[in-house]
C-alpha cells in the first residue's frame, strides 16, 4: 500500500478530485496549506510600497492506494494539475505500513 | 480594573454628574433677552422672506404693506414660517447623512487595518461619535457658534450672542463664543438645537481622522481623553473663526482680503484640522512594529478587508452630499443644485487621476489608493463646491487625486511616519489644497456679502488676489494651531497617561487586550459542549 500526497493549486482541486474518482479512488483527504518552492514566493506593491507574500496558499490531497494502482494515480493527477507554469506543485509517494477503518475494525487492503 | 484607574474613571463619571446637574440649574441663571423659542412655534416670520428670491419683498415693502393688509402680512409670517422650516429640515437630514459617514470611516479605517485589530479600530470610530460629541456639547459647540449672532436662514431670535473679541490694531479679533454651554439656557431654542446637530456631525468627522493614523497600537484610555479635547476645544475654536464670527471670517471686513478666509464646507475647518492633528498623533505615538526597518525603508502593511474599505469609501461620497450641500443651511438656495453636482465630478475625478497615476507607476491600479484619491477629491472640493465651474471641480479633484498619492509616499519614505490608512494625506494636504482651490478658482457667480463683504467671491483666476491671500492666511493659521495644540497635547497625554499599547499587545493584537472582544473570533479553534 502506499500513500499518495499531491500539493496543488487550490484552483484545481475539483479537477483532481475528479480525476481521482475516476481512477476508482473513494476516499481522499484534502488540507488548506502554506508553502513555497524554488521561487521563493513573490513581490506584491501595496501602496507603493513593496512586500513579499512568501508562504503561498497551496491544497494538499492525500489519498492511500494499493502498491500497483500508484503509476496510474500519478499519472491522473499530473494531468489533472498541471497548467505548466510555476507554482504547479508536487507529488510525494509514501509506504504505508497498515490502514484500519474504525468502524468495523478491517485492516490492511480491505480497509482501503 | 487597577485601582488608580478605577479612581481616576469614577472622578470623572462624578464630575460629568456634576456638570449636567449645573447644566440643568443654568436657566434660573441666564439673563431675559433676546428669547430663546423651544417650541418652533415662532420661529421663522415674515421677515424671513426678504431676500428669499430675486423678487422677493423687502423690508420697505413689507413695513408699509403690513398696515395696509393684516391678511397678508398673516400669510407673509406662514411664508416666512415654511422657508425656515424647509431650511431647518433640509439641515437636519443632510445632518443625518453626515453622521451616518461616521460608518463609512469605521469601514474605511478598519478595512485597512489588519484583522487583528479589526475589533479595536471599529470601537475607536464608534466612541469617538459620542464622546466627542458629549465634549462638543459640554462646552465645544459654546465655543464654536456661542457668538454667531442669528444664523439668518435657520431663523430664529439669534440667542448665540456671545463672541469673546480683543481689540489689536484698532480692529476687533473674535476668538470663541460664549453662549451655549450644555444647549441650556437661552440657547434652548429649536433652531439652535438643529445647528448643534448640524455642527456636531462635523465636528464628529474631524474627531475620527486620527483614529486612522493611529490605528493598531493607540491605548484606548488615552484616546478616550483626546475624544473630549477634540470635541470640545481643538475643533471648536478653530471653527469659531471660520463660521462662528471668529477673526478669520472677518479678515475681508477688517483688512480688505476678499470676504475673509472662506471655506464652504470645511476643507480647512473640518479636514485640515483632523488631518493635521492625525499627522501629529501618529508622529508622537511612533509607527506601528515591523513598520520601518533599520534602515527606514518601509514594509507595506496589506489591510485585512478590502472590500469593507471600498463600501466605507462609499458610504462617505454617499454622506458627502449631506456634507457639501447642506451646509448651504438652506434647503431654498437652489445653488445646491451646483454644490451637489461639484461634489460629485471632484470625487469622479480624484478616483480616476489617482486610478491612473498608480496604473502607469506602479503597473496596477491599486484599488486601496484610488479609495483614497476619491476621498481626496471629495476633501478638496469641500470649501469651493459652492464657488466653482464644473470644469474647475474636475480640476481640483484631478490634482487631489494625485497630490494623494505624492503625499502617501512622502509621508512614508521621507517623514517616516506611520498613517496606516493615509488620513493625513487625503484629509490634511488635500484639506489645504481645498481653500487654496476655492482662492483660485472661485468664478464670481455666488457668495454675495459673504461674511459682511458686499460682492461676490471670485479667486485669483476671477480678478480677486486678495481672496487668495485670505485662504492662504487660514491655511497657515490652520497648520500652526492645530499642529501646535495638538503636538501639546498629544505630548502631554504620552507623559501622564500614555498613548501605545504594550508591545505584546500590539504583537497579539489589540482587539482582547483592549476592547474586550475579538472582532473575528472563529479564526481560533474551540470547543463548545453540546448539551
Amino acid at each position: 500500500m502506499k500513500k499518495i500526497e499531491a500539493i496543488i493549486k487550490p484552483f484545481k482541486v475539483d479537477d483532481v478530485k475528479k480525476a481521482l474518482n475516476e481512477a476508482g479512488i473513494t476516499g481522499m483527504t484534502v488540507l488548506e496549506v502554506r508553502g513555497f518552492g524554488r521561487q521563493k514566493g513573490h513581490t506584491e506593491i501595496y501602496r507603493g510600497a513593496e512586500y513579499v507574500v512568501d508562504f503561498l496558499p497551496k491544497i494538499k490531497v492525500e489519498v492511500a492506494v494499493p502498491a500497483e494502482s500508484v503509476p496510474a494515480v500519478v499519472e491522473r493527477i499530473l494531468t489533472a494539475a498541471r497548467t505548466g507554469k510555476i507554482g504547479d506543485g508536487k507529488i510525494f509517494v509514501y509506504d504505508l505500513e497498515e490502514v484500519v477503518r474504525i468502524r468495523t475494525g478491517e485492516r490492511g487492503r480491505e480497509a482501503l | 480594573m487597577k485601582k488608580p484607574l478605577r479612581k481616576i474613571a469614577t472622578t470623572a463619571l462624578c464630575l460629568l454628574v456634576l456638570l449636567v446637574g449645573l447644566a440643568a440649574a443654568l436657566p434660573a441663571l441666564a439673563d431675559e433677552a433676546p428669547k430663546p423659542d423651544p417650541s418652533g412655534a415662532n420661529t421663522g416670520v415674515i421677515n424671513d422672506i426678504i431676500g428669499a428670491s430675486a423678487g422677493a419683498p423687502t423690508d420697505n415693502d413689507i413695513k408699509t404693506m403690513s398696515e395696509k393688509e393684516p391678511l397678508a402680512a398673516k400669510v407673509g409670517d406662514v411664508a416666512g414660517h415654511n422657508r425656515i422650516s424647509i431650511n431647518i429640515v433640509w439641515t437636519l437630514i443632510c445632518g443625518f447623512l453626515v453622521m451616518f459617514m461616521q460608518a463609512g470611516f469605521a469601514m474605511v479605517e478598519t478595512g485597512f487595518t489588519r484583522a487583528k485589530n479589526a475589533g479595536h479600530t471599529m470601537a475607536m470610530n464608534f466612541m469617538i461619535y459620542g464622546l466627542g460629541m458629549l465634549g462638543y456639547w459640554i462646552c465645544g459647540f459654546a465655543l464654536q457658534m456661542g457668538g454667531v449672532g442669528g444664523v439668518a436662514t435657520l431663523g430664529g431670535a439669534g440667542v448665540l450672542n456671545g463672541e469673546y473679541v480683543i481689540h489689536l490694531f484698532g480692529k476687533e479679533f473674535g476668538l470663541f463664543g460664549t453662549k451655549g454651554f450644555f444647549l441650556s439656557g437661552t440657547t434652548y431654542d429649536a433652531a439652535v438645537f438643529a445647528l448643534f446637530l448640524f455642527q456636531m456631525v462635523f465636528m464628529d468627522t474631524t474627531a475620527t481622522i486620527p483614529t486612522g493614523s493611529m490605528a493598531e497600537r493607540w491605548n484606548f484610555k488615552s484616546f478616550v481623553v483626546y475624544g473630549f479635547f477634540v470635541g470640545g476645544i481643538l475643533y471648536p475654536l478653530f471653527a469659531n473663526w471660520v463660521w462662528g464670527g471668529g477673526w478669520l471670517s472677518t479678515l475681508g471686513k477688517n483688512f480688505g482680503l476678499g470676504h475673509g478666509h472662506v471655506d464652504f464646507a470645511g476643507s480647512s475647518v473640518v479636514h485640515m484640522t483632523g488631518g493635521v492633528a492625525a499627522l501629529v498623533g501618529a508622529w508622537v505615538l511612533g509607527p506601528r512594529l515591523g513598520k520601518f526597518n533599520k534602515d527606514g525603508s518601509p514594509n507595506a502593511i496589506p489591510g485585512h478587508h478590502i472590500p469593507m474599505a471600498v463600501v466605507g469609501t462609499f458610504i462617505l461620497a454617499f454622506g458627502w452630499f449631506g456634507f457639501n450641500a447642506g451646509s448651504s443651511l438652506s434647503g431654498t438656495d437652489l445653488r445646491i443644485g451646483v454644490i451637489a453636482t461639484n461634489t460629485m465630478l471632484a470625487s469622479a475625478a480624484g478616483a480616476f487621476s489617482s486610478m491612473m497615476y498608480m496604473w502607469i507607476r506602479y503597473g496596477k491600479p491599486d484599488i486601496s489608493m484610488i479609495c483614497n484619491g476619491m476621498l481626496a477629491g471629495l476633501v478638496a472640493i469641500t470649501a469651493p463646491c459652492a464657488f466653482v465651474t464644473a470644469p474647475s471641480a474636475v480640476l481640483i479633484g484631478v490634482i487631489a487625486g494625485v497630490l494623494v498619492c505624492l503625499s502617501v509616499f512622502f509621508v512614508e519614505r521621507t517623514l517616516k511616519i506611520d498613517d496606516p490608512v493615509g488620513a493625513f494625506s487625503v484629509h490634511g494636504l488635500n484639506g489645504a489644497w481645498g481653500v487654496i482651490a476655492l482662492g483660485i478658482f472661485a468664478d464670481g457667480a455666488y457668495g454675495d456679502g459673504w461674511n459682511g463683504v458686499s460682492g461676490t467671491v471670485k479667486g485669483l483666476l476671477y480678478g480677486d488676489a486678495s481672496q487668495f491671500a485670505a485662504q492662504l492666511v487660514g491655511t497657515l493659521t490652520n497648520l500652526i494651531y492645530v499642529g501646535l495644540v495638538s503636538l501639546i497635547f498629544f505630548v502631554i497625554l504620552k507623559k501622564v497617561i500614555g498613548l501605545r499599547v504594550p508591545e505584546e499587545v500590539e504583537i497579539e493584537g489589540l482587539d482582547q487586550a483592549e476592547v474586550a472582544v475579538t472582532a473575528y473570533p472563529d479564526f481560533n479553534l474551540r470547543n463548545l459542549p453540546k448539551y
